[in-house]
């Protein structure tokens, strides 16, 4: 992975310039969003008083601004960077284009946590559920990286995919039954496993920023290790890779990410398993510039799909994650189809 | 001294196997133009060339993965494409470069899965089908392998088994691509050494792709050489082999010398301080 | 090589297989996977027995076998011809079909998480049942047709936007996951926005129940399964000789492209008898050819993943009627808790024998 040897600019400079102007470009196009998703919605807000309100407060905006849209956005941005990180993760450390958040039981046991909560705990409040919701991720992911990994072979991507999809199966089954036995469970069920960011005020983004945030910082960490290992587990240990302890870290990061953005917005499958697909036919499979260009889309994406729901059906909602698969999908397929999928 | 395959039809009568006039490409791509061979019957026939120079996609135009866009494959005297697929399989057998073994297959069953084309919907599996597997595992020597599963084998006796699954496809006629390819000098020396055998006994007509431009000329009874997507000689080794006709094809300065087991001609690479020095 | 000729004049290959013949027939099957097979069934037939002997009117095995062949009195006769009898039938050629399906696809696809999910489907199918349910308010039979004519035009989409100059089993997969994951927001927003119990029936059927099974749902899947045994049996050689790569198979005299379109139209149109019958049960088509793959020591193959997968759904549906006795619940739950359990039970005890 060391480019050492040979002078870098010319390994790169060509390719270099224009990733580098489109992670600025990425920005920027966040940015506007994030604008037009604290103006624009049911009422639109001017955006003089949106900055009135964001710098001094103390205007009629506030409320709409301020206690409603800010932390919304805020949670937007932090749960695409969370799915579309864990999805390269995912992808890299499984090599299996397949690979999202779900894939390691982490919408399955948030679910699951959020079900009994509300079905024997009498949790009925978003800023409750959050901490069962991750509290089952953990525990859903680390039966499947445990039952993935167990005995002398390790951790194959294909095992982990197939505990990964055991364990699911099995959670699911029991949710179902949970659900089904109780007309109060099912409905609040429903209105979770939708996913969607609507209601999602200031306490449930301080509940769950820091573990999005540390599982960022985590998986910048493993970047060069990644890279490595997208070679083959016996070409990454050629390299100096020390592929268990990756792995590990990388499902920690996983579990991390994905169990707080779940928690906090319901299941969003697409963004996770899209957002590196697309990302990766830009960038190649550097993960050294994928990484950063999934923290940038996946916000861009989680922001568009919200505001968009917001102002589709005005004065209702459409749920985020409808949202995000409708656009998605079209995309995803144009791109199957366009030229062949970038390998891992 | 560019010997062109003459006309195929009139200059070697009933040789099962011939192209007329082909031109392949792969979506835009232009591989070959034209491209007329014959393979002699009860022949050992590699065909050598550089990287890219269209020899196995050759090969699967003789063996009709790829339709040319113009000219035809000719199968004891028919245009291969209209045979239905499993005749075919019956005269003609392949073994391709790459093939993938299902998980959790083991060497007979993998062996077995050749005798597909012998195979109809009633009789799956008859005695001739145990006897052709059985040949198959001896002569590639992997009858000891026979009860492993095949993701446990080694290179060399993964690509024995492939082998043995090709020859108990039991065609008269068999294309290898680089079957030698991953293989240590010993083990390609058995496979070619098991090719000859197979030719000698007057049983098949082989035609492998060789990148062992050495082992291609001292096994080979008739030796066609590709460049840029035709022919540029066919003949026997000896007849055909020359500094020139390498200097040609490969664009590399060499001397030729006759190898001391065979006689055959060797190719010995000019030196790299030598190579301002003509071909001797 | 010549020299190292063994000795051994054998009769018969060193087969991990056996040969049955007959006449003119003869197959080639493995000891091993014919035993495996013959005590899944037999296993089956003990839970079948079971399951109908049991309920509010509850009889002994040999009170159950004694009506069967017709020797006891109308109200025995009732309770197991009118009713439980086309419920287990249902269940058992559910499996059937969900098995064999999972074992075409998971083929097909070259991957173990292969089903016929990933031709859209069941996700076809749940979104359009859905849709009809709370559109006509859930009225008898518009589930179903909703169900079929989402689930085939969703798999027309998926087979249409994944092919281009022939279907790769990789396209097919991403394809597959992007309709899934679309249609699943879709189910997820339709439940939200309908009144609270048409939400809720319309779940039971997404889980897949066989509440209320009768002749008519026996003769839906029984059609749909006995058409399609010629078909299955007369491609399974060439769907084995697909798993090694086109060109190879294509060499032994394999008709790629056309092959694997029958074989994607036989998975589909077994896995469209199933859903139609009992709602998008998950999961046994994913299972059911991995268990048996474990169990039989070979590759994915057709016939004993479809005996698992009855196995698993006449299992499912007896927990179903006994663990929840008066709810009602739909077999899809013990089915994802027995199937999911196992399966992880079964990697994990193969970890420990550290072969995959």
């Amino acid at each position: 992975m060391s480019t050492r040897t040979l002078p870098a600019p010319v390994v790169a400079r060509a390719g270099h310039r224009r990733l580098t102007l489109g992670l600025g470009v990425a920005a920027v196009i966040l940015l506007l969003l994030m604008a037009a998703s604290l103006s624009l919605g049911a009422e639109n807000v001017p955006f003089a008083d949106v900055w009135q309100s964001l710098t001094a407060g103390g205007t009629d905006a506030d409320v709409i601004v301020r206690g409603v849209r800010l932390p919304r956005t805020i949670l937007a941005v932090l749960v695409g960077a969370a799915l579309a990180t864990a999805g390269a993760l995912m992808q890299a450390l499984s090599r299996n284009p397949l690979a999202e958040p779900g894939l390691l039981g982490v919408n399955a046991g948030a679910a699951l946590g959020v079900v009994i909560a509300m079905a024997h705990l009498g949790v009925a409040s978003l800023t409750g559920y959050v901490w069962f919701a991750l509290i089952g991720a953990g525990i859903a992911t680390v039966a499947v990286y445990t039952l993935g990994s167990a005995g002398t072979a390790g951790a194959s991507p294909a095992r982990l995919a197939l505990a990964g999809a055991a364990i699911t199966a099995a959670l699911t089954g029991v949710i179902s039954a949970i659900v089904l036995l109780s007309s109060t469970v099912f409905n609040g069920f429903r209105a979770w496993s939708v996913g969607t960011l609507s209601g999602r005020t200031a306490p449930v983004v301080i509940q769950v920023a820091p573990f999005i945030v540390v599982g960022i910082v985590l998986t910048l960490f493993l970047v060069s290790s990644l890279n490595a290992l997208a070679l083959g587990e016996d070409a990454a240990k050629g390299l100096g890779a020390n592929v268990g302890r990756t792995r590990l870290l990388g499902v920690v990061a996983t579990t991390l990410l994905c169990g707080a953005a779940t928690a906090a917005a319901g299941p969003i499958s697409f963004v996770g398993l899209v957002v590196p697909h697309m990302v990766r036919t830009f960038t190649g499979p550097d993960h050294r510039w994928l990484l950063p260009y999934c923290l940038l889309a996946g916000p861009i994406l989680m922001v568009a799909a919200d505001l968009a729901g917001r102002l589709i059906a005005r004065p209702g909602e459409l749920p985020t994650a409808l949202v995000t698969a409708i656009v998605g999908a079209p995309v995803f397929v144009y791109l199957i189809r366009r030229r062949r999928m970038a390998g891992l | 001294m560019k010997i062109e395959n003459p006309p195929a039809a009139d200059a070697l009568p009933g040789n099962r196997l011939r192209a007329h006039n082909l031109s392949l490409r792969y979506g835009e791509r232009v591989v070959a133009e034209n491209l007329s061979i014959d393979i002699p019957d009860g022949s050992l026939t590699m065909i050598v060339g550089p990287n890219a120079c269209g020899k196995s996609t050759l090969l699967r135009a003789l063996a009709r993965l790829l339709p040319p866009e113009r000219g035809s494959v000719v199968l004891d005297g028919e245009d291969i494409a209209k045979y239905p697929s499993k005749e075919v399989a019956r005269r003609l057998g392949l073994l391709p470069q790459t093939s993938i073994a299902p998980d959790g297959i083991t060497v007979a069953d993998l062996v077995a899965r050749g005798r597909f084309p012998h195979q109809k919907f009633l009789r799956q599996w008859s005695a001739d089908d145990d006897v052709a597997v059985t040949n198959a595992l001896e002569r590639t020597n992997t009858g000891d392998l026979a009860t492993r599963y095949v993701d446990e084998l080694s290179g060399g006796q993964r690509q024995r088994v492939w082998l043995a699954m090709a020859l108990a496809q039991e065609t008269p006629l068999l294309l290898l691509d680089e079957p030698t390819t991953y293989l240590d000098i010993t083990h390609q020396v058995e496979v070619l050494d098991l090719c000859a055998e197979l030719q000698e006994s007057g049983e098949r007509t082989i035609v492998v792709v060789l990148h062992e431009l050495n082992l291609a000329a001292r096994y080979a009874t008739h030796l066609i050489a590709m460049r840029d997507g035709s022919v540029v000689a066919g003949g026997s080794p000896k007849e055909i082999v020359t500094p020139e006709l390498i200097e040609k094809v490969y664009q590399l300065p060499c001397s030729i010398i006759d190898d001391p087991e065979t006689g055959t001609p060797l190719v010995i690479p000019a030196a790299r301080n030598r190579t301002g020095a003509r071909c001797t | 090589m010549s020299a190292v000729k063994t000795a051994r004049r054998a009769q018969a290959a060193p087969h991990t297989a056996a040969r049955l013949a007959w006449r003119g027939w003869s197959v080639l099957w493995s000891p091993r996977a014919v035993l495996a097979s013959a005590a899944v069934v037999l296993v089956a037939l003990g839970f079948a027995l079971v399951q109908l002997g049991v309920g509010d009117y509850p009889m002994s095995p040999g009170e159950v076998l004694a009506t069967l062949t017709g020797n006891r009195g109308e109200a025995q006769e009732f309770v197991i011809f009118d009713l439980r009898l086309p419920r287990l039938l249902t269940a058992g050629l559910v499996g059937l079909a969900l098995g064999a399906s999972g074992a075409i696809f998971q083929s097909v696809t070259r991957n173990p998480l292969g089903s016929p999910e990933i031709m859209g489907f069941t996700m076809g199918a749940s979104a359009g049942a859905v849709a009809m349910v709370l559109v006509f308010g859930g009225q008898e039979g518009s589930g179903m047709a909703g169900a079929l004519i989402g689930g085939f035009a969703t798999a027309a989409t998926v087979y249409g936007l994944a092919n281009r100059r022939g279907i790769q089993g990789f396209r097919l997969i991403l394809v597959g996951v992007a309709a899934t994951a679309l249609l699943d927001s879709l189910i997820s927003y339709l439940l939200l926005r309908a009144r609270l119990q048409d939400a809720e029936s319309a779940y039971t059927w997404l889980v897949g129940s066989l509440n209320g099974a009768d002749w008519q749902q026996v003769q839906i899947i029984g059609l749909t399964v006995i058409v399609m045994i010629v078909p299955v049996l007369a491609i399974g050689n060439q769907m084995r000789l697909l798993e090694m790569g086109d060109d190879l198979a294509q060499g032994l005299g394999v008709r790629v492209k056309p092959t694997r379109l029958r074989l994607l139209l036989i998975g589909t149109v077994l896995c469209a008898g199933a859903v139609a019958t009992a709602g998008p049960i998950a999961f046994v088509a994913l299972a059911a050819p991995q268990i048996m793959r474990r169990l039989t020591g070979g590759s994915v193959s057709i016939v004993p993943a479809a005996l698992m997968g009855a196995l698993i759904l006449i299992v499912s549906d007896l927990a179903a009627q006994r663990v929840w006795p008066d709810s009602q619940m739909p077999v899809g739950i013990p089915t994802l808790c027995i199937g999911g359990t196992y399966l992880a039970w079964l990697l994990y005890q193969q970890s420990r024998a550290s072969r995959l």
